[in-house]
């Protein structure tokens, strides 16, 4: 009966292949829904990526895409188990943002990127534990649980987006969404092995995602291959009317771009994400990946982009200038938690945000309200915004040079958990090589390129506004190279 | 630059964000660390420079005047913490009961 392509188990297998299996009928989309809610079952209380399963939904969803199956009717993503961090609004499901001022909020209408997996016919398991509202590199900052790394569960998976990429990597979901606004895609897709994409600002609509820094914010996949990337991307991406900052730009088949060798693609190499900070293991197998990219026929271009060092000053003033902004409405009136103390309006504000904010929000909303506060402003905010502008020209010059920018995609591997918690600047320069690419609003993808004392390392691919077709193509070229797609954590490689 | 207790008080007024004592202590060698982190910013000469503040080309998106239904308003009010017919009910924006 087991006619799979090899030992792995089902939930271990890329979307590609289960859509395969799928479509050849070998499988049922409800029997692949139940191999992934008992491997989350198996390993969730270890690894903690969910903070909600909804199994019941899930099988329902599973009975429907079996109907369409048959019928010849199947979407792109029709049976797939998939799962999205807990910022991404699905009507009539607990969205908590990882944070204790909405617990219990129940959102009355689906994001557009959801809403769009379900017309191609994916399967929702859950919602995926995150830092509260996206602040933080570790996942440590959710008011309900610390994720663990399937790698060593003693380390953190990385964050934002670490409930995302720990999923993936335990093979608790087949891809899952994420959000990125300094790296919280790509950070924890380095640190948990997996592939993590930061789509061009405007790709993909943020109707639905509820909003940390709104010019940086943007919705992301993560996958086990740079293939799958591309079949989610195709699913979610492109305008959408709710969402006036996402771009009419024409959104091509994703999976057409990928190749094989990189001949005539000129690949540019920073010097200035590889100092001070890097880890000799990561640096090691970054420059390995980027010694394989030349051999694929790739051209190796030296490229400087003499800001990088700024871009992380500049993004803590613009991301929680406007997270103060953006959090100014969690007021307890409309929805999320009210405290019960306080004689007026004003001091049930002060209660209600002093309850039901976590630390590392506190710390962004006063550091924003700061940046943005008068006497400050010029200094601050419009000083960064300037700087922003430097950032975007560097990254403009380099691509007339070359096709697309090789860096390492975080500059440790993962760190313990509890490590970092006492010293938010150290926390902060896990974003360092993430940051500029937000800044520009240019896509970034993250893809596994090694180990360092048996912990994933990342390759970043940055890539031109509205060119994602370029870093995919070159990631799965790189990708099918070498065998780091197939590695499986022994979590779930030892049953 | 270290910022004062002052200082840290009015940024907490101005977000409507309370803070217990410890945490108006903490935040303030916090963020005073990180606001010395952020003034290499100061280093870069922007005189010429113009602001960035979103990098899409895009300006003035418009949609059709065209109504459409909106939510109904029981769902809408489904998420209130308190709510009286089809209001949402706060406390006393005055100070006092009426």
């Amino acid at each position: 009966m087991d006619m799979r392509p090899d030992s792995r188990s089902l939930p271990d297998l890329s979307v590609r292949e289960l859509r395969t299996l799928l479509d050849r009928r070998e499988i049922g989309a409800v029997e692949l829904a139940r191999a992934y809610l008992d491997r989350i079952g198996e390993v969730d209380g270890r690894v903690r990526a969910y903070l909600t399963v909804t199994a019941e939904l899930a099988l329902e969803q599973a009975e429907e895409a079996d109907r369409r199956l048959a019928s010849g009717e199947a979407g792109a993503l029709e049976g797939i188990p998939m799962a999205l961090k807990d910022l991404i609004s699905t009507r009539g499901i607990e969205t908590t943002c990882g944070s204790r001022i909405l617990r219990g909020y129940v959102p009355p209408y689906d994001a557009t990127a959801y809403a769009r997996l379900r017309e191609a016919g994916a399967v929702l398991l859950g919602k995926l534990n995150m830092d509260e509202f996206a602040m933080g590199s570790s996942t440590e900052n959710s008011a309900f649980a610390a994720t663990a790394n399937p790698w060593d569960l003693s380390t953190v998976p990385g964050g934002s987006s670490g409930g995302s990429a720990a999923a993936v990597a335990a093979g608790e979901a087949a891809f899952t969404l994420g959000s990125d606004t300094g790296g919280s895609v790509r950070q924890p897709a380095a640190l948990c092995g997996v592939v993590g994409l930061k789509p061009t600002y405007g790709r993909v609509s943020r109707y639905g995602l509820i909003a940390f820094a709104s010019s940086l914010d943007q919705i992301g996949p993560l996958t086990r291959t740079v293939e799958d990337c591309a079949l989610v991307m195709n699913a979610i991406s492109g305008l959408d009317p709710h969402d006036s900052t996402s771009s009419p730009v024409e959104v091509p088949d994703l999976t057409t771009a990928l190749r094989d060798d990189l001949q005539g693609v000129r690949v540019g190499v920073p010097e200035e994400y590889f100092g001070e900070g890097l880890e000799p293991g990561v640096e090691r197998a970054v420059r390995e990946a980027i010694e394989r990219l030349r051999a694929l026929g790739a051209e190796l271009v030296e490229v400087s982009l003499p800001s990088t060092k700024y871009a992380l000053a500049t993004y803590y003033i613009i991301a929680p200038a406007e997270a103060s902004s953006n959090l100014a409405r969690y007021d307890g009136v409309r929805y999320g938690y009210r405290s019960p103390d306080g004689e007026d309006l004003v001091e049930n504000y002060l209660a209600t945000r002093e309850q039901g904010f976590g630390p590392e929000v506190k710390r962004r909303i006063m550091l924003g309200t700061y940046a943005l506060s008068a006497g400050y402003y010029e200094a601050y905010y419009v000083k960064a915004q300037k700087v922003r502008t430097i950032v975007k020209s560097e990254f403009d010059r380099a691509f007339e040079r070359c096709d697309l920018i090789a860096t390492p995609t975080s500059p440790t591997v993962a760190f313990e958990l509890g490590s970092r918690l006492d010293d938010p600047l150290a926390m902060y320069l896990s974003d360092t090589y993430t940051i500029p690419a937000s800044m520009a609003g240019i896509p970034a993808i993250s893809v596994p390129c090694g180990f360092s004392d048996g912990l994933p390392v990342g390759l970043q691919l940055i890539g031109r506004a509205f060119d994602e077709a370029t870093i995919l193509g070159a990631a799965h070229a790189y990708e099918r190279s070498t065998d780091w797609a197939r590695r499986r954590p022994e979590l779930v490689s030892a049953g | 630059m270290e910022l004062t207790r002052e200082q840290v008080e009015h940024v907490a007024m101005l977000a409507r964000l309370g803070l217990s004592e410890e945490e108006i202590e903490r935040l303030r060698t916090q963020l005073s660390s990180i606001l010395a982190h952020v003034n290499m910013l100061s280093e870069l000469d922007t005189e010429a420079i113009p602001p960035t503040a979103q990098v899409i080309a895009m300006q003035d998106v418009v949609a059709p005047d065209e109504p459409v239904a909106s939510y109904p308003v029981d769902e809408m009010l489904e998420n209130a913490p308190e709510r009286e017919d089809s209001y949402f009910r706060v406390r006393s924006v005055l100070g006092y009961e009426t």
